[in-house]
């Protein structure tokens, strides 16, 4: 007995030896190819790094600057305007623009429309670093920094508040694109078999994911609503949030058009065959797709006007600062959008997605710093400082760095193919060339039988 | 439908279910209130300019004293700040000069409650609208805040949140604000919410020549802690007249209302359509 027992823990012990060092010779690998991977692919001197580099070093050193000296050392944020461009601009614009991410995802994983699959990866991929930065922008703007976490250690948790679901939605959407992403990664460190088992969530992450989505999207609208006697009439609506939901699913697939567009230019030897046979194809889908959500956005900005009588705030420099956004940022993009997927135009497409990325921002930005307090005079008026545009260009700066880093290295623009077992090329002498996946042996079997 | 893809959409209807539980749970928590209010009521009629009150809330909340005898501040309308939570404006009205003393309202059911998002503002027992050391600085109570009241110490790495408190920690050890008790012309009185209604009712029935009928804060945004009453019309002493009779939380609650059910019919309804297209594609 005593035998058997001693020799089953010496060959436990083994084996635990040798697992680890199995291990060991894994993590070693991986940290060369990591080392590897880290070196900087193609030119370094190029006029993208040239401007931007700048922009993140002076970036990096004013959010550290007002980090220790506080808020007012570098933002114009003020007791009369509270909120400036990190959460006014990279957080009420940056979201909607993410937004290609779950609109996209719904289309692909959920509806099945396979013919979005080449793009889902890198929408995504952009879906999580513009959320991961806007985070980092977030806690730029905390006047309590230290204390970002209590809403999610529970100290206490501040369940009424709509900003308390705003964030729970944010981390936890953060989570869920990181699941959707994961297959890629682990694909790209070659482990098939975690890449099987993540992929096999994807699903259940896009589903609520997207619900989540739906929820933070209109969030961010909701927090103004107890804004009511700050903000224009024009802009203020019972309907906020859904038009913030509305507006969020045409805002997502302009800024896929345009991402697309670069990519294309940049990355193209990084897409496989079939993206690039079927380029054409996407991008008309996109542009019929965008324009179907914007109009249907058009449409309910019109009744919000309708139900809250706002005609009679019209005839003032407000009203037509509002119609310049509602029909020049918004009907004539959905317009364009038909008329270039009608003549497979690009050009036209990539125009209206330009100008539905303008409406967004002219949107978001009125309802957080130029249709908010209106009545206050300009000389009050809050303007973003150099320090806060440079901070702000900078984070948008890394995130490009970071995507295209990501984009040079793993299999972002591949089409994940069904899996196949491994092709087993054999040399087949009988017929002088080579045949896979064991073709050869079907073959002699069926020779004999003949 | 297969078991699998049943116990999937179970559990995502499941976990739906928890998280948005969290969300409304004690959403309106802050309704249900055991003690009673207490409230102040500002006579604008009597009160005579001195700033007084300035100087008994500077002293008492450790902020820069101002000097009451300087009389220029009435040129320019003043704000509070974060170094002053209560100022005093002069306004010229056809019933000669009126002195507005200003500060946190108070409300009953508060916007910047129902704003924050750890709860570092709370409305007491007591009444008084407070602020404590929890808060993330994120602002969105002086986003939402119909008076503009929450200041934030912008010069500090790690700021806080300032207004008038109502003295809360002078109301539970059973004494008055720090203002009211320093009035000379009784311009402030202190009280529960109801007598405070009731005294200035009484005068506006006993001197209606002095008074116009109307008691400023008793309906608006659902009642504030501050009740004011004036021989002018409040337009004309810089009260805001345009924010309506509905609590402001009340604003976020079709939103709010919408989140459970928004989790919990999405996934399902999401999932559905994923089996629906995928047999029909196959
Ligand atoms: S600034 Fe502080 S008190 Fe105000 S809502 Fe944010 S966390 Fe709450």
């Amino acid at each position: 007995m005593d035998q058997i027992a001693r020799n089953t823990e010496k060959s436990w012990f083994l084996f635990l030896v040798f697992k680890l060092l199995h291990l060991g010779i894994h993590l070693f690998g991986f940290l060369i190819f990591l080392v590897r991977e880290l070196k900087p692919k193609g030119k370094i001197l190029t006029p993208f790094n040239v401007i931007t580099l700048p922009i993140i070093v002076a970036g990096a050193f004013f959010a550290v600057e007002h980090m220790f000296e506080g808020l007012s050392t570098g933002t114009n944020v003020s007791q009369e305007f509270p909120w400036g461009i990190f959460i006014g601009f990279n957080v009420m614009v940056g979201v909607p623009f993410a937004g290609g991410a779950y609109v996209l995802a719904f289309l692909v994983y959920v509806l099945n429309f396979e013919k979005f699959h080449p793009i889902v990866r890198a929408t995504v991929l952009n879906g999580f670093l513009a959320y991961a930065f806007y985070a980092s922008a977030i806690f730029l703007d905390l006047g309590r920094k230290w204390n970002i976490l209590n809403p999610i250690i529970g100290n206490e948790f501040g369940v009424n508040s709509i900003l308390f679901l705003v964030a729970w939605h944010f981390l936890l959407y953060m989570l869920a694109e990181l699941i959707e992403f994961s297959p890629t990664v682990a694909e790209w460190v070659g482990l098939e078999r975690l890449k099987k088992i993540l992929s096999s969530m994807t699903l259940g992450a896009c589903v609520f994911g997207i619900a989540l989505s739906t929820l933070h999207q209109s969030g961010l609208g909701g927090l103004f609503m107890m804004a009511k006697n700050k903000l224009h009439p024009l802009w203020y609506s019972e309907f906020i949030p859904m038009l913030f939901f509305a507006s969020s699913i045409p805002a997502g697939l302009s800024v896929v058009i345009v991402q697309e567009t670069i990519t294309r230019r940049f990355f193209s030897h990084r897409m496989s065959e079939s993206y690039l046979r079927n380029y054409d194809d996407i991008f008309i889908w996109l542009a019929r797709g965008a324009a179907l959500a914007l109009f249907v956005y058009f449409f309910l900005k019109v009744l919000a006007f309708i139900h809250e009588k706002s005609w009679v705030h019209l005839w003032s420099p407000w009203g037509a600062w509002f119609l310049f956004e509602v029909i020049g940022l918004v009907l004539v993009p959905s317009f364009l959008f038909h008329f270039g997927q009608a003549r497979r135009d690009r050009r036209i497409i990539l125009f209206a997605a330009i100008l539905t990325m303008l409406g967004i921002i002219v949107n978001r930005l009125n309802y957080s710093m130029i249709a908010f307090k209106w009545y206050v005079p300009f000389s009050e008026r809050y303007f973003p400082s150099l320090q806060e545009i440079t901070i702000t260009l900078a984070i948008i700066s890394t995130q490009l760095w970071i995507f295209r880093w990501v984009v040079n290295r793993m299999p972002v623009y591949e089409v994940p193919h069904v899996e196949e077992p491994e092709t087993e090329r054999t040399f087949v002498p009988e017929l002088g060339f080579t045949m896979a996946n064991g073709g050869e042996k079907i073959l002699k079997k069926n020779m004999k039988e003949v | 439908m297969k078991r699998r893809e049943f116990l999937k959409v179970a559990l995502s209807t499941l976990s739906a279910l928890s998280i948005s539980g969290l969300s409304t749970k004690k959403a309106m928590g802050f309704y249900a209130c055991p003690k009673e209010f207490h409230a102040v009521l500002v006579d604008t009629t009597r009160c005579i300019g001195c700033r007084s009150c300035e100087v008994a809330c500077a002293d008492s909340h450790g902020l820069l004293i101002p000097d009451p005898e300087d009389k220029t501040v009435f040129k320019t309308l003043r704000k509070t700040d974060e170094k002053r939570l209560t100022v005093v404006n002069r306004f010229e009205t056809e019933k000669g000069e009126v002195y507005v003393k200003t500060q946190c309202m108070h409300c009953c059911q508060p916007a910047c409650v129902a704003a924050c998002l750890v709860k570092a503002m709370k409305k007491r027992e007591e009444g008084p609208v407070t602020w404590s050391e929890n808060c993330m600085g994120c602002r969105y109570c002086m986003v939402s805040c119909p008076f503009d009241m929450p200041k934030f110490e912008y010069d500090k790495a790690f700021g806080r949140i300032v207004k008038c408190d109502m003295c809360y920690g002078r109301i539970i050890k059973g004494k008055v604000p720090a203002c009211v008790e320093a009035c000379p012309s009784e311009a402030l009185t202190f009280g529960t919410r109801r007598d405070i209604l009731n005294e200035a009712k009484r005068r506006i029935y006993t001197k209606p020549d002095t008074y116009i009928p109307y008691i400023y804060g008793e309906k608006e945004v659902a009642g504030t802690g501050f009740l004011y009453i004036s021989s002018v019309p409040f337009e004309k002493i810089g009260l805001p007249t345009n924010l309506g009779f509905k609590a402001y939380p009340e604003f976020t609650v079709p939103f709010l209302y919408s989140v459970p059910v928004i989790l919990i019919l999405w996934p399902a309804f999401l999932l559905g359509m994923h089996y629906a297209t995928k047999e029909g594609r196959k």
